[in-house]
């Protein structure tokens, strides 16, 4: 075990499968030279060269696109968008052919790409450097997607959708890149896809989160101390999504509220609240709450902090379910 | 940084400047022959089959036959094949089974095939956003040190397509070893190439990539070889991608449903109708004296015969599985798509209703 930063923790991981499996290589804009714009793939290109960790031209679909074309001659691709909202000109070949080009071939052909980035919001950042793109992957049929909300999960959960035969997009919360450190597994260390983690344990309500939302609820849970028992689930990996993990939950608490930072309409929460409503209506207490982010842009960053799920707003809607 | 030239603008041609092509001999012209013939009668056929509700939705490649045949017989067995829907069938050159092609047609899974038996990627719809594939390919193949080179097509609309600077770009910065390979029928649909560019000539992209480009006379099979086979040298000897421009004229319409009246000069269609590309080689072939009645006759029938097979053989395949539905979304399925698919299963009660 060692301390590290989740961004710490993601280039350890690379730093690990690149020299696992020689097939794997990294791709990107100022992966290579500079080491990454959050230093996530620092030291990679000194040791594993240019071929292994390349910058590539500016260019978010061709680098996806390229991608495809690698996994066809036998590559891993590890492709880093620079920012969440960059990542959206990717979107064409993610939908059109990441997405369906291993059914494209009858399952032949593997696509064991991964795409990673930074995502999310309060950073106090220009615009655009704020988004939270997860249902737009999740909505995506023949892709995966993982968000770790610890420097272990982030190794962990990497290196699984690195070694995943499919395409897995890994959203890494770059709010809490470096805020703290955490001991995390030397060596190879990988995390499944498809299982939650039980955060918290508690009795009286759950609060379901992801990514840097996590330990939002978590300090929620330790102010309720004494006024109620707070379990706090931990979703991530979103599709495939550990749905007894979550029924579990809503079963022994009868009380759910879901965690967001992305817009509310249409947004994962959303699915979330959905399976509860098919499969645990008879166990809950009350209806399913979320605290979200709003369906607006994401706002300029002195009011950012109104946009953002907050403690008081977490703790307001728990309140209200307790009460209800 | 490279010195290139600009892209040549005057059309190569070898058929109407009645030269030959170093390292033809009889076999290959006739081979070319057999591909053109083969490619055209799928075509034809398809229409027929088309209008008779036997296949969807098509789209015809009537007239591209020499830009198919004289780019694919320049690429060396182990080369591979990028095409998009406009070469849907040029697998066949390939040993792509006719029924197989027919079969993505026919909206049925067999459909699909495994790229690597035949070194063809899967038909790309979308347009132009398979040329990062084939960029990403190219390069992946120079990584592990192999010597295969790629061709990807695409036509005058997909210049227009980001995904198609992305792939050419990044092909060229990576020195991958791919030709790409621009179908040029001055049409996207109604749209004609003048609302599609203000550039002189599409070759003149090449020289914005740093790459070197040449165009070459679509609707001569030979011209087309010659170029394609000097660009797939090129890139076999490192020298990175090349850009050929193949100016042709699309003389049947966009696809089955498409009615070009409403948009097309039928004159200047009527005039490529005389020209087409098939008829030309015809002619040289029996100026030459490889080609005479019987042969055509006896070539005819043998690509009608590879129709008639692969349709009935298509007709005969039963109806894809409902499970199919479900089949290689994914290498490794989330646990939900069983219970989904006996869901499924239970209320079908076992067919599509």
């Amino acid at each position: 075990m060692s301390l590290r930063f989740m961004v710490e923790a993601v280039n350890d991981a690379l730093h690990v499968e690149l020299a696992r499996d020689d097939t794997v290589m990294v791709m990107g804009e100022d992966v290579g030279r500079a080491g990454g714009v959050f230093r996530a793939t620092a030291g990679l290109r000194d040791r594993f060269g240019p071929d292994r960790c390349v910058d590539t031209p500016l260019a978010e679909a061709g680098i996806l696109g390229g991608a495809v074309g690698l996994c066809m001659a036998g590559w891993r691709p590890v492709c880093e968008m620079q920012y969440d909202a960059f990542s959206y000109p990717c979107l064409d070949q993610l939908i059109n052919h990441v997405g369906r080009y291993h059914w494209r071939t009858r399952g032949k052909m593997e696509f064991p790409l991964v795409v990673r980035m930074p995502y999310g919001g309060g950073v106090r950042a220009p615009e655009l450097h704020d988004d939270s793109p997860e249902t737009y992957y999740v909505h995506t049929p023949g892709v995966k997607v993982a968000i770790p909300s610890t420097p272990a999960d982030a190794k962990g959960l990497l290196a699984a959708a690195i070694r995943d035969p499919d395409p897995v997009v890994v959203l890494e919360p770059k709010l809490i890149y470096r805020n703290e450190r955490a001991e995390v597994p030397e060596g190879e260390h990988v995390v499944p896809l498809g299982k939650a983690r039980l955060a918290r344990e508690g009795s009286d309500v759950t609060l379901v989160a992801y990514g840097a939302m996590v330990p939002l609820c978590e300090r929620a849970a330790e102010e309720l101390e004494g006024e109620a028992s707070v379990e706090v689930l931990d979703v991530r990996t979103l599709k495939p999504l550990d749905e007894e993990a979550l029924l579990a939950s809503a079963a022994k608490t009868g009380r759910v509220v879901i965690v967001q930072e992305a817009p509310r309409t249409a947004g994962f929460g959303a699915e979330l609240a959905a399976i509860l409503a098919e499969k645990a209506i008879l166990d809950l207490h009350g209806p399913v709450l979320r605290v979200t982010g709003f369906d607006v842009p994401y706002p300029y960053w002195r009011i950012e902090d109104a946009y953002m799920p907050s403690l008081v707003r977490i703790l307001d809607a728990a309140r209200k379910l307790l009460a209800f | 940084m490279s010195q290139v030239a600009p892209g040549e603008h005057e059309l190569r041609r070898v058929i109407d400047e009645d030269r030959e092509v170093d390292g033809l001999g009889e076999q290959e012209l006739l081979d070319f022959y057999r591909s053109m013939t083969l490619l055209r009668t799928y075509d034809e056929r398809s229409l027929v089959y088309h209008r008779q509700g036997r296949i969807g939705t098509y789209a015809m490649f009537w007239n591209h036959e020499a830009m198919q045949a004289g780019s694919a017989h320049a690429l060396a067995a182990g080369d591979w094949i990028f095409p998009s829907y406009r070469e849907s069938a040029i697998g066949l050159l390939r040993g792509i089974p006719a029924s197989t092609i027919l079969h993505w047609w026919r909206g049925h899974p067999a459909g699909w095939w495994n790229p690597a038996d035949h070194n063809v990627a899967s038909i790309c719809v979308p347009i132009g956003t398979h040329v990062p594939h084939a960029a990403g390919f190219a390069w992946g193949t120079k990584l592990k040190g192999e010597k295969t080179v790629s061709i990807v097509y695409f036509g005058d609309g997909a210049t227009s397509e980001g995904s198609f600077h992305e792939g050419a770009n990044l092909a060229a910065v990576m020195q991958a070893p791919l030709v790409l390979f621009c179908n040029n029928n001055q049409w996207a649909i109604s749209t004609p190439l003048s609302a599609q560019t203000r550039a002189e000539a599409l070759v003149d992209k090449a020289s914005g990539y740093g790459i070197p480009g040449v165009r070459v006379d679509g609707g001569d099979v030979l011209a087309v070889f010659e170029a394609t086979r000097e660009a797939v040298d090129r890139a076999r000897a490192g020298g990175g991608p090349t850009f050929v421009e193949a100016v042709s004229y699309r003389a049947a319409p966009h696809g089955t449903a498409d009615d070009p009246r409403a948009y097309i000069d039928v004159e200047r269609v009527e005039q490529e109708k005389r020209n087409e590309c098939l008829g030309r080689y015809e002619r040289y072939l029996r100026k030459l004296g490889l080609l005479g009645d019987d042969l055509e006759a006896s070539i005819k029938a043998e690509a009608l015969e590879v129709m008639r097979a692969g349709i009935a053989e298509a007709e005969a395949a039963p109806d894809p599985d409902v499970g199919l539905v479900f089949e290689h979304a994914y290498a490794n399925p989330p646990a939900s798509f069983a219970s989904d698919l006996a869901e499924l299963c239970r209320i079908l009660g076992g067919g599509l209703g």
